[in-house]
């Protein structure tokens, strides 16, 4: 291990604390600049953890061309309230070194605005009042500001959004977030391993099981629980079709955006018949109780097979037709075409991931880079548009889920033709190896949702983290509007579609 | 008389054809054709709360927008019946009492403070200007055409004319008419009624702080709005010299036509692009200033 800045790992592998690098902060701090600089790497998570006398700081790295994830760390005795930004070099770690500065009142020198993510608090320890809430303020005669929630005029959740306009255009957009004050993270360290996969499956509604495979494989990892390869097919067959189901919702909802009313009520409809699929399958329409570490409640069988084959042919046929429909509409188009442009440069700067980086020519894809499941058998190849703006996002998700369906029906030939033996019955009462850190990556249609875990001495859960991809991409929505007209922001919005709860964890 | 009580009847009849064109075109059951008298009702018996930041003109604002589109009523005149008032170029007056109730409407929306409301007025008050052309270019021609001023005479004097290619003005007409009937009405494409967006919209946010009573008078201006420029394209295309009954058929007829016109319209399309907008409202006045042109050249004006 001598001389060695980092460990590598696979998706979802424990490895023991003591075996990660620990290095002085510049050894770090150049090791993380060099590695970023790469843009086939970016960073999946970077936080820090109490030790009690010291503070951990463990970082993540993907590497997408080598398929492994890198990981280092450094720490800080317990009274020390200042680092060197890596920011200023490498932008991406804007969020994350906000968020530890935040929790642990880390002072980051030189990072350009450390301004609260979700904490209500300043930096002092005293409440912040939103009246107070550092906004980027100008002078001028000619701008107007905007505000924006932090009520939404829909039925969704809390995000306030701060533009500052010209006329029509849009200059800037801010976009502060953290007003559901969850502690996710903390509860899952207190409560048992039924209560956990039950958490996990509330962490962000929508995203359900890919929420719970990422939880399930972490403990399985870190518990060494083995699961059957038909467990797996189970699993990715669950992911794909809330993938499919969610894509034809986000399509329904960017038609109701540009006033598109067939667009929106044919997608409303076909996506409750994928989603009663699931509901017929697991008794839950977002998938809630379907995956669970070490097995399965509701394991897979013909009558299931036969209802997912059926819809999915139906229902595929029909998205097919109406979003060929969509998206060859000239007054549709004209609303989605050039608007909202992210670009690869920018895509590459703020680390964007899932759709966001797909949309821009950047191919991040968990399944093909990280395989997880049973995509470590299949050969994925990832959907990958070039114009980065919401018609790019639209068709994505219209290619996307041309592939989930083909991709089900090809899972589910697979799994009839598998020896299968018994499906075991969830474990609950696991018990992990002590001392040591796993991270598990899954690519959620949202993107990568990414759990991390830390175990103690008797091996219990000692830290537990979560990174919804929207975490990274909410930046990039901001760069999006900019120079957009303001009418356009909703549909921009929609286009990535991103969590606020998956957010304020 | 008799018109005016027609418009009100026909102008409470368009908002729930339209729905009901909507929810049809889509699959859906929908609320029944009566269901927004039956909102409007509700939302008569209610008081109204204001914001601590409005003043006076926010409150008198739906008052008198509803006062002057009743007052632009008395102008329209109802087949071989004359209107209430009429008097020379009366359209001039028709399109400024009209323009009054819009300028307090946006600068009520201005008053209350939202930093919403503003931008709404801010596109409303520029989307009906530049719609402003289009509707003098067309009336003018119409006053060249028959020699009158007034809203009476013109109609009246349109169908004596023996000139049978007057139809193609007829029917120019008949689509500016509908076109300005969208963008006076707030409808698709230049806005988009049902939206929930505020950053969107342009004639409903500046209405967004309303409620109960004033949001009913706001509501009532807009059906009859319908009723009036129903009544002025049934003025186009139906001959006055034809019995009542036929007229007052006829006058239904148009107005639901209106009606499933707009439903389909905002079925199957999107809408606009914001800044699109103002290109597709200054087309109107291309469209005119060729009307006025035919008109020319068929009178041997030149």
């Amino acid at each position: 291990m001598e001389g060695k800045k980092y460990i590598e790992v696979s998706n979802s592998q424990a490895v023991a604390i003591k075996d990660i690098p620990l290095l002085d902060y510049d050894d770090f701090y150049d090791y993380v600049v060099d590695e970023l600089k790469i843009d086939t790497h970016h960073c999946l998570n970077y936080y820090c953890v109490d030790f009690g006398s010291r503070l951990w700081f463990v970082c993540c790295i993907a590497c997408d061309e080598l398929n492994i994830i890198r990981i280092c760390s450094h720490e800080l005795p317990k009274g020390e309230k200042s680092l060197r930004s890596i920011t200023p070099e490498c932008f991406q770690l804007h969020i994350f070194e906000r968020e530890i500065h935040e929790n642990f009142r880390i002072h980051f020198k030189g990072h350009p605005w450390l301004k609260p993510v979700r904490s209500s608090f300043k930096n002092d320890g005293t409440k912040l009042h939103v009246d107070a809430y550092p906004f980027l303020a100008f002078e001028s005669e000619e701008l107007h500001e905007v505000g924006v929630g932090p009520i939404h005029a829909g039925i969704i959740e809390p995000g306030h959004f701060r533009f500052i306009c010209h006329g029509e255009k849009v200059l800037h957009l801010e976009i502060s977030l953290g007003y559901q004050h969850r502690g996710i993270e903390q509860l899952f360290v207190k409560q048992n391993g039924l209560q956990r996969t039950i958490l996990t499956e509330s962490v962000a509604g929508d995203t359900a099981v890919g929420s719970s495979i990422a939880h399930a494989q972490l403990i399985e990892s870190l518990a060494d629980l083995p699961i059957p390869e038909s467990l797996m097919i189970e699993r990715c067959i669950g992911l794909e079709l809330e993938r499919f189901a969610i894509h034809i919702g986000d399509t329904s909802a960017l038609c109701t955006d540009v006033a598109y009313q067939l667009g929106q009520v044919v997608n409303e409809a076909l996506r409750t018949t994928i989603i009663n699929t699931t509901q017929f399958w697991c008794g839950n329409r977002f998938g809630k109780g379907l995956v669970r570490p070490g097995g399965s409640n509701y394991p897979l069988n013909e009558t299931v097979v036969d209802e997912i084959r059926n819809i999915l042919k139906d229902s595929g046929n029909r998205y097919i037709d109406m979003a060929d429909r969509i998206y060859t509409l000239p007054t549709v188009l004209s609303r989605f075409d050039g608007i909202g442009e992210l670009t690869p440069e920018q895509a590459i700067l703020i680390g964007a991931v899932g759709m966001a980086a797909r949309s821009t020519s950047l191919g991040r894809d968990i399944r093909k880079s990280h395989p997880f499941q049973y995509f470590n058998q299949y050969q994925y190849e990832p959907v990958v548009l070039t114009t980065g703006d919401v018609l790019a996002r639209g068709m994505l998700r219209y290619e996307e889920s041309k592939k989930s369906v083909s991709m089900v029906n090809e899972f589910c030939s697979i799994w009839e033709g598998m020896a299968k033996e018994d499906t075991p019955r969830p474990v609950y009462d696991y018990g992990l190896k002590p001392l040591s850190f796993a991270i598990s990556v899954v690519e959620a249609w949202r993107g990568e949702l990414c759990h991390s875990a830390i175990t103690d001495e008797q091996g219990n859960l000692a830290h537990y983290k979560i990174k919804d991809p929207s975490l990274h991409n909410w930046m990039a929505l901001a760069l999006a509007v900019r120079n957009q007209e303001i009418s356009d922001f909703p549909v921009c919005n929609k286009s990535f579609n991103l969590s606020y709860c998956g957010n304020d964890i | 008389m008799l018109g005016i009580i027609l418009i009100i009847i026909a102008s409470l009849l368009v908002p729930g054809v339209i729905i009901r064109t909507k929810s049809i075109a889509s699959g859906r059951k929908g609320p029944g054709l009566f269901q927004p008298l039956k909102d409007l009702r509700v939302l008569l018996r209610k008081g109204s709360v204001f914001s601590n930041t409005t003043g006076l003109i926010f409150r008198i604002a739906p008052s008198l927008s509803l006062a002057s589109i009743v007052c632009a009523l008395t102008l329209v005149p109802f087949g071989n019946q004359g209107a209430l008032i009429t008097f020379g170029a009366d359209f001039v007056f028709f399109a400024y009492i009209l323009s009054f109730g819009k300028f307090f409407a946006i600068i009520g929306a201005l008053d209350c403070g939202s930093s919403f409301e503003g931008m709404g007025a801010n596109r409303e008050a520029l989307y009906s200007m530049m719609v402003e052309p289009a509707f003098f270019i067309l009336l003018g021609t119409f006053a060249m055409f028959t020699g009158y001023t007034s809203f009476t005479d013109i109609f009246y004097g349109f169908h004596l004319s023996d000139n049978n290619y007057i139809l193609i003005f007829s029917v120019i007409s008949f689509y500016l008419l509908i076109q300005i009937v969208m963008i006076e009405n707030s409808r698709m494409p230049i806005d988009d009624p049902k939206t929930h967006l505020e950053l969107t919209m342009i004639h409903e946010v500046m209405i967004l702080d309303y409620s109960g009573f004033d949001k009913a008078l706001l509501h009532i201006g807009t059906f009859l709005k319908y009723g009036i420029y129903g009544a002025l394209i049934t003025a186009i295309l139906i001959n006055t010299k034809w019995s009542i009954y036929i007229q007052i058929f006829a006058f239904f007829a148009v107005v639901v036509c209106l009606g499933v016109i707009i439903g389909l319209n905002e079925s199957f399309r999107a809408r606009n692009k914001m800044g699109k907008n103002p290109q597709f409202v200054l087309t109107l006045s291309g469209i005119a200033l060729v009307a006025f042109v035919i008109v020319l050249l068929l009178m041997g004006k030149f």
